[in-house]
Parts: C-alpha cells; sequence; structure tokens
C-alpha cells in the first residue's frame, strides 16, 4: 500500500490483509491488502477478472478466503453486527419482480437497526416517482437506481457498490456521482468498483488498481497518475505525424485534422524540438496523463494483455 | 471499534413478519405461481369427484376423495414455492444479496414457509368449499377442522423436499425436477386412486414416499378410512422434514 505519511492512520474499518483466493486452478486474489478508513472513497480499479468483485465479495463475507484475512469493523463480515452497519449494491441481483419499489425499500429498511427516513432515501436515490411501480416493469437504469436506494436504506457506514453506474445514462450517473459525495461528506466510507476511469478520477479519495488479482498501484489520483510520466501534446502544425514517430521521446503521433496529437515522457525534449522544426506551431496545449492512460500503463507493466484492458 | 449496534427484538420480529408478508405477496402476484397453485386442485377435484363421481355414494366417494385432493393441493406451494424460487434467487443472486444484507438468519426460510402454508390454507379451503357445496360432502366440523390442520402442518415436508431440490438444480430445470417429482408421487401415493387399487408393487414401495404419510393421515383424521396410525405417519413425515432440511442446508453453507 501506498500510504501517505502525512495522513492520520486511522484504525481501518474493513480490511483485507493479504488474502489469497482459488477457483480451483485459477488464483483470484494473490497476497492482496487493502484497507478502507473511516469516511474516504476507495475505488477498486482493473479489467474484468482482475478480482475486483472477489476482494468485495470476501470484504462482505459472501466467500471466504483460502489465506489472510478480511474483516469488516475489526469482525468478522457476515456477523450480524457488521452486516447492520453496511449498505451493499451488487453487480448481479434479480430484485423480486412483482414487488413494488416502495415495498422493496421497505422491506430491506426493516433489516436495520436505524434506518433513513424513507422519504430522505427515495430523495437521494432520485427514485421518488417510481415508488409505486412494479421492479419488473422497470428499465436497466432504473433498475440500478432502486438497487441503489436499497444500498442506502440502512443509513450505513460504509457502503459497498460493484460497478454502481453501469447502464445508467449520464444524467443518471451525475447526479449519482453527487449523491456519493452528499454520501461522503456525511462520514460514510464507500468502496466502489468501476472500470470507469473518470469515476474513481471524479470520486475517488484512494484508488486501488487490481491486476491479475494483485494489488498494482495504491495511493491517491495524483499519486496513481505520477507513475507515469506522460504528457500528451495538442497543437496546430504542419509537421507530418511519420516525422515525429521517428524521434526517439515521441512514444504516439496522430493527426487529427490540422491537429497534432503526441505523447510523450519526455515532453520538454520534444517542445523544443518541435517548435524549432515549426515556427509556425499555434494553439499548443501540454496536459498531464488522466487515470486513463496512467492505468492502461500500469496494467501494461503487470503484463495484462491489451485486449483484456478496459481503458475505456 | 464502536460499540456493537443492537437492535430490539420487536424491530427484529417485524423483519420476519415483513419478510414473509412480502414473500407471499410477491407469489400471489405471480400468475404464474398462484393461479395452478389454488386452481388445479380444485378443477381436478370438480372433475373428478363432482362430474365424473354420479354414482349413489357420489358424496361418499367424494369425501373419501377430498382427502387426497387436499393433500395433492398443499404439496404444491411447498415444492414450487421452495424449489423453483429458491434456484431462481440462488441463480439471480437475490440469495446472495440477502446473506450480505443484515436479513435476519433465519427469516428467508421462515417467509418461505408461512407464504406455503398460507397457500395451503387457501387450496385446502377452497376444496372444502367446492366439496360443501358442489360434492354434498358432510363430516362432523371436528374432521373438517383436522383435515385442515393436517394439510397446513403437511406442507412443511414439501417445503424441505423442494429446498432440497432448490439447492441441488438451476432454475431453469427446477419446474420440470418438481413436476416430475410431484406429478408421480401424488399418483404413486394413492392420492388420486386409493393405495388399494394400485398393483401390489406399487403398494409395498408407497411408504418411501412422503406423500403416501401425509395422504394416510389426511384420510384417518377426516374419518374417511385410512390405517389411523396418524403419529406414525406424523413422525415419518418429522424424519423426512429433518433429513432434507439438514442435506439442504449443508448443500447451502457448502456454496457460501
Amino acid at each position: 500500500m501506498c500510504e501517505r505519511e502525512e495522513e492520520p492512520m486511522s484504525t481501518p474499518i474493513a480490511e483485507l490483509e493479504n488474502v489469497v483466493k482459488r477457483y480451483g486452478a485459477v488464483t483470484a486474489l494473490d497476497g492482496v491488502d487493502l484497507q478502507l478508513h473511516p469516511g474516504e472513497l476507495l475505488a477498486l480499479l482493473g479489467p474484468n477478472g482482475a478480482g475486483k468483485s472477489t476482494a468485495v465479495a470476501l470484504l462482505l463475507g459472501l466467500q471466504r478466503a483460502d489465506g489472510g484475512s478480511a474483516t469488516l469493523f475489526g469482525l468478522d463480515p457476515q456477523s450480524m453486527d457488521a452486516r447492520r452497519r453496511i449498505g451493499v449494491m451488487l453487480q448481479e441481483a434479480a430484485l423480486q419482480q412483482s414487488l413494488r419499489v416502495d415495498e422493496l425499500i421497505r422491506l430491506t429498511m426493516s433489516y436495520y437497526p436505524k434506518p433513513r427516513e424513507f422519504g430522505e432515501v427515495a430523495l437521494l436515490a432520485g427514485i421518488e416517482e417510481l415508488l409505486p411501480r412494479r421492479y419488473g416493469k422497470l428499465s436497466g437504469g432504473q433498475k440500478r437506481r432502486v438497487q441503489f436506494a436499497l444500498a442506502i436504506c440502512g443509513d450505513p457506514q460504509i457502503l459497498f457498490l460493484d460497478e454502481p453506474t453501469v447502464g445508467l445514462d449520464m444524467g443518471a450517473r451525475t447526479a449519482l456521482w453527487k449523491t456519493l459525495r452528499t454520501l461522503v461528506a456525511g462520514g460514510c466510507a464507500i468502496v466502489l468498483t468501476t472500470h470507469y476511469l473518470e469515476e474513481a478520477e471524479a470520486l475517488a479519495d484512494r484508488v486501488a488498481v487490481l491486476a491479475r488479482g494483485r494489488v498494482i498501484a495504491a495511493g491517491s489520483v495524483d499519486d496513481i497518475r505520477a507513475h507515469v510520466a506522460q504528457r500528451r501534446i495538442r497543437c496546430i502544425s504542419s509537421v507530418a505525424a511519420e516525422t515525429l514517430r521517428g524521434w526517439p521521446e515521441v512514444m504516439q503521433a496522430e493527426r487529427e485534422g490540422e491537429h497534432l496529437h503526441i505523447v510523450s515522457d519526455a515532453v520538454e525534449a520534444v517542445l523544443r524540438r518541435l517548435l524549432a522544426t515549426d515556427p509556425e506551431l499555434r494553439d499548443l496545449e501540454v496536459q498531464r496523463a488522466g487515470l486513463a492512460e496512467a492505468f492502461a500503463e500500469i496494467t501494461t507493466d503487470a503484463g495484462v494483455p491489451a485486449e483484456q484492458r478496459e481503458a475505456a | 471499534m464502536e460499540t456493537a449496534i443492537t437492535m430490539s427484538s420487536a424491530r427484529v420480529t417485524r423483519a420476519w413478519v415483513m419478510e414473509a408478508k412480502y414473500e407471499f405477496l410477491r407469489l400471489l402476484r405471480t400468475p404464474s405461481f398462484a393461479l395452478p397453485t389454488i386452481l388445479f386442485p380444485s378443477m381436478f377435484f370438480l372433475l373428478f369427484a363432482v362430474l365424473f363421481n354420479g354414482g349413489s355414494h357420489g358424496a361418499e366417494v367424494a369425501a373419501r376423495m377430498l382427502a387426497g385432493y387436499s393433500v395433492f393441493g398443499v404439496m404444491a406451494p411447498g415444492l414450487f414455492g421452495f424449489g423453483v424460487v429458491v434456484a431462481l434467487e440462488r441463480e439471480h443472486g437475490l440469495l446472495t444479496l440477502k446473506r450480505a444484507l443484515p436479513m435476519p438468519p433465519g427469516a428467508y426460510l421462515f417467509a418461505k414457509m408461512l407464504m406455503a402454508m398460507v397457500f395451503a390454507s387457501i387450496v385446502v379451503a377452497l376444496l372444502m368449499l367446492l366439496a360443501f357445496t358442489i360434492g354434498h360432502v358432510r363430516m362432523p366440523l371436528a374432521n373438517w377442522g383436522a383435515l385442515l390442520g393436517a394439510d397446513i402442518l403437511g406442507v412443511l415436508p414439501f417445503c424441505a423436499l423442494g429446498l432440497l431440490i432448490g439447492t441441488l438444480v438451476g432454475g431453469q430445470g427446477a419446474p420440470a425436477v418438481v413436476n416430475l417429482i410431484y406429478l408421480p408421487m401424488s399418483f404413486l401415493s394413492g392420492l388420486w386412486l386409493p393405495l388399494a387399487a394400485l398393483p401390489n408393487f406399487l403398494q409395498q414401495v408407497a411408504p418411501l414416499w412422503p406423500a403416501t404419510h401425509l395422504g394416510q393421515i389426511a384420510l384417518s383424521v377426516s374419518g374417511q378410512g385410512g390405517d389411523g396410525r396418524v403419529v406414525m405417519h406424523a413422525t415419518v413425515l418429522a424424519a423426512f422434514t429433518a433429513a432434507f432440511f439438514a442435506i439442504a442446508r449443508r448443500r447451502l453453507q457448502r456454496e457460501g
């Protein structure tokens, strides 16, 4: 774990310690350490099959580790005391089709000692107009919002969200992000798995990148970005992309209309040479690589073949 | 660590009641479950005990058939309500979600058991109404009551058997497997034809089927014959229930 030194070390409320999980011959998690602290949003990022959902299942006690330990609030994750303090949204859960949305919420609320107010749940999840409808009649995105309502209805201290925004349109996704920020501001800790990089970038206090069952990078979004020295250059120039590709510092060069897009890990050297070559150059922009590039590079380093990556 | 979160027993009870209420409501709203479960036994009874049964002893035969058809009727909510529903919920992740949520332990099975018993009461009440009005069946009130009680409790072994099927079979295959057990067992247990009318070999193996025992209890308590060994049959049913349930539990735990 790359914990930053200046951060005060509070007791983690959810923890995987050197966890190993095998399915037959396949090792899904291979010595994973994860810690979640109160009030923080931890994003688990990684391609399909990286072990994100397995990590969540172990933290929830739905599966047992073959080695190492998983704890929630220092307890066995399957203990009632631990479960009463969490909310869960799993990737695939077919709820009772013939129940109405308000009935599903009231049923789930009944499991918790001190649930939220019913009206507040509906408001936070943005599902007020769906309440009288049968769950089975809802669209995919509406179902995801109802599942989110069930996850938050118990007023949990930790919220586990496995790919929460899959199937949501942009408006619903932005609304959900806003709600998540509100919840975190209110002291709720969140574990979120996603393969939407902008989601991790927009929300996460900390990111753990998983690949092939290992945490290959962990830290703040900036920490992860700093792993890569790459920068992007965008400008209008007459220099041919083929010429640029011949320069040793240039990793990628593409032309898109009159614009050039260049990726480099020694951006200053490229810029000096580029400006000298083309005095007419204009509209110059230099950007630090986003999480998408960082993520692609990290997973490449870890030996994940390109076709398995989901650097969407 | 913070102090453990306690939940008042009133709230825990409420969670159990809510689980049972919504389990019943959802199945009542599922026509593919509710309609055949509630209507088929009555339809068969109407057909074979009333319409095709015009002899001079019609009402007596109908009273005997009421016992058999009521057992046939209460097997369905147990077998289908557990077998098919558990198989689907296992496959579609609802069971996993419930295990992650703080649903009180036991509430899941309790809800389904109560649901099956309520459906059983509806099925038997409807059969009795038909038997009394159209079938002209007359019995002492105590016999009506005893039959209803035996049928409602008699759902439990079939809940346990259904649960076992639900833990073994996938959601796609479960309805077929349940039917493959439900219909032959009804026949082999003498629910449609008296056991004595079955071939000798089938009579000898009949005690292997749970429905045979419930059928004999139903006949005995409603005063329509049967071998009268109610306690023995009830003990066998309890043993079946415990065995099915224990195996199912082991299956569920191994998956978890």
